[in-house]
């Protein structure tokens, strides 16, 4: 790093001026001349087979321009998935419909509110049948949701990873083992980590804009994976990859849920391709439930078998997760995101079954922590409701069963998994004095003595996250179908202009990440140049190299590392003009302060405009080295990364009404060496937010028919600034050693770390009522409920 | 039907289909597209405008409603190329990630400011209530309105938390 460094330092955003002035360019703003618009015809029925649709009358209306139907695109084949396990969906459906939201018809309009008239003039003669919703009846293979499948059971993720149904029976029986020993005690207790829509406040919106003669596409789509979506609609339309361009501009927020290459997207770009002219569809906040992916949806039972002192001998989930209808992008791998993370960040073993079933209802994806959440929200639950039994501290429980710190970088889990770096003990630690611990928990006592119902709750987790490495790709999960290389590698491009002003190019697909300022701080140090000076062009893919994406926290460790690479390239050329500039040996070249200079001589230097007008001009540049100044890397990290954390809350129940306040929140996270103290926190909060949101509010709930009762923002609730306190925030530093950044990502720490530590705290609260577990979200009647329940 | 009022303190007056909602007149008709459409049932807040000197949802109410009104958008707000210091207060305390829910929540912001331009945490908290974030977890959207407030009341804002650490 040079002397100059900003890494760590504050650098306001790039990308605010425009969007605190209303400048902000989103996928809905883009307006091209000749634009017709897309409303779907959608399935009321989440089983349902189609009789007939009749589209006359609306085609005829003024202003329609098309109405499309299953017939007319099933040429097209199915919705692709990287996991081609289960069913995939048909872009249009004329046979059964599988879920409330399904399309089955599409009509393009002049203008959008055409659109919607005439999508509501399209017949559709449904003959509706039972639907399958509850997971355990969906197991039971009573009614299947697909015909051609043998079974609703899509598969079974288990724990540890790669072991045999022998070697897991071993485990499995070790810990039974232990139940009947003298001083053990076994806690079990089924939850439910329900279904959560992920609510991006920006509606997905996609517009193609296909170039008849030219026999080219511009997609602008609000996507977290424009190169994959440009590789998606290529692979449809027999199309290369350089005829296809996917400008994701700013994208008003994703967590997850735009990280999928959609129908609609393929639809969109068909309409254009059809009528020779850009299409453009925007979809509803009720579309955004029914028809966008959703999130989460287990229901499992954990174990924690243990000794009175503090021991744990053996932890076991064993549940179901909610596939939904379809197999999408991720779908079933996301379960599969818990394995890693089954045992967290302790040493006992761990036994792990997840069953994934198809229902009836929107497919499930990847949702901001996808599928570590849950994990860390079953174990850290159930270690809690241990620590109560046998009457321990839960902090000191966790200390004692922790991987130690000295076990790196060594450490494999219990799951079988390497991890790269960790310092539990030294986080926790932190996380208690920060909170003051024993302060809090006499304040909690005191709050009591008043006959007050206050509680105090501690989770800490472990994530994976900046994949990343090649495990998932064994599994069969690659982008191949999205034309992309299926490593999930990252890819930068640096180049210097000759006026000495630098672009970095870069496959990411930010929604909110400050992309913007962070490319251009990771390049500015590098090349000692100052920030203003470097423009970060991502979300565009006939600018930059493509990559996967931005998701699973990993832009920073494996994009930001090809963009750490490609300026290291750059600047290792520009030392040796510099050097034959500055007739000064290239050793004693460093960059600072716009430009490089001799160590220890100030005065001899010279600035980025003469290296690069250098550059541009071969007769001033050293003999034999090519003009030009400007390189790309692709980084291919080594392992995963594993940040972690500690979080600690403090609740008060109303008993008489079950209304939850959450007074504090302490978060102490590691996500190894920081860019942008400013992002990161932010970063953080979010994530808190939004699993206090889990926790307290959110609940995307079907009804035994299928029918979606939380389809709009009257009825799933998300938290408002009324509903959280500040929040109070510190950090440990434990770099990685996997990527030259020592980052590990902090996209979806939060998010980890929170429902749990609320849900602790609330638990705490009415301990002395007598309850021992409510599942979330803790609404008021569902807390009143289990405090009634508790005292009947 | 012919509607007419003043947006930004431009006079405006042009033909639209009775049915048209205010927010897709300002964004489709007055190219105003830093209005944003968030959830069609007036719970996201995203397209708060300035209505005669309050806070308005530009999406639950028809054009035609407007007629005469004084409107101000977040196009509006800076002046000569000076940022009104809710905006600076955004930015300053990176009360913004995606920035889509942005012009409303500055909007909402404004006015809170305007009618108390020193309101406690709790009723800045109150008072954005109707505004929806799924980014920051109103944590720094809060701090941004506090800097805002300093700002307007022509005192020294407090340092952002980070420079603390």
């Amino acid at each position: 790093m040079s002397s100059t460094s900003v890494l760590g330092g504050v650098v306001r955003r790039r990308e605010d001026p425009a969007l605190i002035q209303g400048g902000g360019r989103y996928t809905d703003d883009v307006k091209l001349a000749g634009t017709a618009h897309v409303a779907f015809v959608r399935s009321p029925f989440a089983h349902a087979a189609v009789l007939s649709i009749d589209t006359s009358a609306a085609a005829s209306m003024e202003g329609v321009v098309a109405v499309y139907t299953a017939a007319d695109v099933e040429h097209l084949g199915l919705l692709v998935a990287q996991a081609p396990v289960g069913a995939l969906r048909p872009l249009l459906n004329n046979g059964t419909v599988k879920h409330v939201g399904e399309a089955v018809a599409m009509v393009v309009a002049e203008d959008p509110y055409l659109a919607r008239d005439a999508a509501d003039a399209v017949e559709v003669d449904y003959e509706a049948m039972p639907a399958v919703v509850d997971l355990k009846h969906a197991l039971s293979d009573e009614l299947k949701v697909h015909d051609h499948l043998d079974s609703n059971l899509l598969v079974s993720w288990t724990g540890p990873f790669g072991a045999d149904a022998d070697a897991l029976a071993e485990v499995k029986a070790g810990i039974d083992a232990q139940k009947s020993r003298d001083g053990v005690v076994v806690v079990t207790q089924e939850m439910i980590n329900q279904r959560l829509i992920p609510v991006p406040i920006e509606p997905r919106s996609v517009m193609a804009d296909y170039q008849t003669g030219y026999d080219r596409f511009d997609i602008y789509s609000s996507t977290q994976i424009p190169s994959a979506l440009a590789g998606g609609i290529g692979k449809y339309f027999g199309m290369a990859l350089n005829q296809v361009t996917v400008k994701a501009m700013e994208v008003g927020g994703g967590f997850g849920c735009k990280l999928n290459v959609y129908n609609d997207e393929i639809l969109v770009a068909f309409a254009s391709k059809q009528l020779g002219r850009p299409v453009k569809w925007t979809e509803t906040r009720r579309e955004a439930a029914n028809s966008t992916i959703q999130g989460r949806g287990w229901i499992a039972t954990a174990t924690m078998t243990g000794t009175t002192d503090g021991e744990i001998l053996g932890f076991e989930l064993e549940g179901i997760a909610d596939m939904g209808a379809y197999s999408q992008n991720f779908t079933v791998a996301i379960p599969f995101l818990g394995v890693f993370v089954g045992s967290g960040q302790y040493s006992f073993p761990t036994h792990w079954k997840m069953d994934c079933v198809v229902t009836h209802t929107m497919t499930t994806d990847a949702y901001r922590g996808a599928g570590r959440p849950e994990a860390a929200y079953y174990l850290e639950r159930i270690l809690d409701m241990y620590s109560r039994k046998i009457g321990m501290d839960p902090a000191e429980v966790r200390r004692k069963n922790y991987i130690p710190a000295s076990a790196f970088p060594a450490a494999v889990s219990p799951m079988g998994f390497a991890m790269d770096t960790g310092d539990y003990e030294s986080n926790l630690d932190a996380a208690l004095e920060s909170a003051g611990w024993s302060d809090l928990l006499a304040e909690r006592d005191a709050a009591r003595m008043d006959g007050r119902h206050v509680g105090v709750g501690l989770a800490t987790y472990v994530e994976v996250c900046g994949f990343g490495p090649a495990p998932l790709v064994d599994l069969g999960f690659s982008w191949s179908e999205y034309q992309m290389p299926s490593a999930f590698n990252g890819s930068g491009l640096v180049r210097v202009h000759p006026d000495g002003s630098a672009t970095v190019s870069i496959g990411t697909g930010p929604s909110g990440q400050g992309h913007q300022t962070t490319w251009a701080q990771i390049v500015g140090d590098g090349l000692g140049m100052d920030v203003d000076r470097i423009r970060v062009i991502h979300g565009d893919t006939e600018e930059a190299p493509p990559s996967i994406g931005t998701f699973g926290s990993r832009s920073a460790a494996v994009d930001g590392s090809a963009c750490y690479e490609a300026t290291r390239k750059v600047r290792s050329k520009a030392a040796k003009i510099a050097s034959h500039l500055l007739e000064a040996s290239e050793e004693d070249i460093e960059f600072a302060d716009g430009g490089a200079r001799v160590v220890g001589t100030p005065d001899s230097s010279v600035g980025w405009e003469e290296i690069a007008k250098a550059a541009y001009q071969p007769h001033l540049l050293p003999e034999g080295m090519e003009g030009g100044l400007e390189a790309h890397a692709i980084f291919s990290p080594g392992n995963a990364t594993w940040p972690f954390g500690t979080h600690i809350a403090m609740v008060e129940v109303d008993t008489d009404t079950g209304d939850v306040k959450l007074l504090r929140y302490i978060g102490m996270d590691d996500c190894g060496n920081v860019i942008s103290p400013m992002i990161v926190d932010g970063q953080i909060h979010g994530g808190i937010a939004q699993g206090v949101g889990q926790a307290m509010f959110e609940d995307a709930v079907y009804d035994m028919d299928g029918n979606l009762l939380a389809g709009s923002l009257v009825d799933y609730i998300l938290p408002t600034a009324a509903d959280l306190p500040s929040f109070e925030l510190g950090r440990t530093v434990t770099p990685t050693d996997i990527n030259p950044l020592g980052v590990k990502g902090i996209g979806e720490a939060g998010t980890i770390g929170a429902a749990q530590t609320v849900v602790n705290a609330v638990v705490d609260a009415l301990e002395p009522l007598g309850v021992t577990h409510i599942d979330m979200p803790l609404r008021p009647r569902r807390v009143w409920q289990a405090i009634q329940d508790a005292q009947a | 039907m012919q509607v007419s009022m003043s947006v930004n303190d431009r006079q405006v007056s042009k033909k639209v289909e009775p049915r048209t909602l205010l927010v897709h007149f300002l964004r489709e008709d007055l190219g105003l597209t830093g209005t944003h459409v968030g959830c069609e049932t007036s719970y996201c807040g995203a397209c708060t405008i300035k209505l005669d000197g309050k806070a308005v949802l530009s999406c639950t109410m028809l054009a035609v409603q407007a007629e005469g009104a004084d409107i101000t958008t977040v196009e509006g707000l800076a002046r000569n190329g000076t940022l009104h210091p809710v905006q600076e207060g955004f930015w300053e305390r990176h009360g913004l990630q995606c920035g889509f829910c942005t012009p409303g929540m500055i909007m909402s912001a404004v006015t809170l400011l305007e009618e108390n331009d020193n309101p406690s945490e709790e009723e800045i908290r109150h008072g954005i209530e109707g505004n929806l974030c799924r980014c920051t977890g109103y944590h720094n959207i809060v701090q941004a309105i506090e800097y805002a407030g300093a700002k307007m009341r022509g005192e020294e804002p407090a340092p952002a938390e980070w420079e603390n650490a």
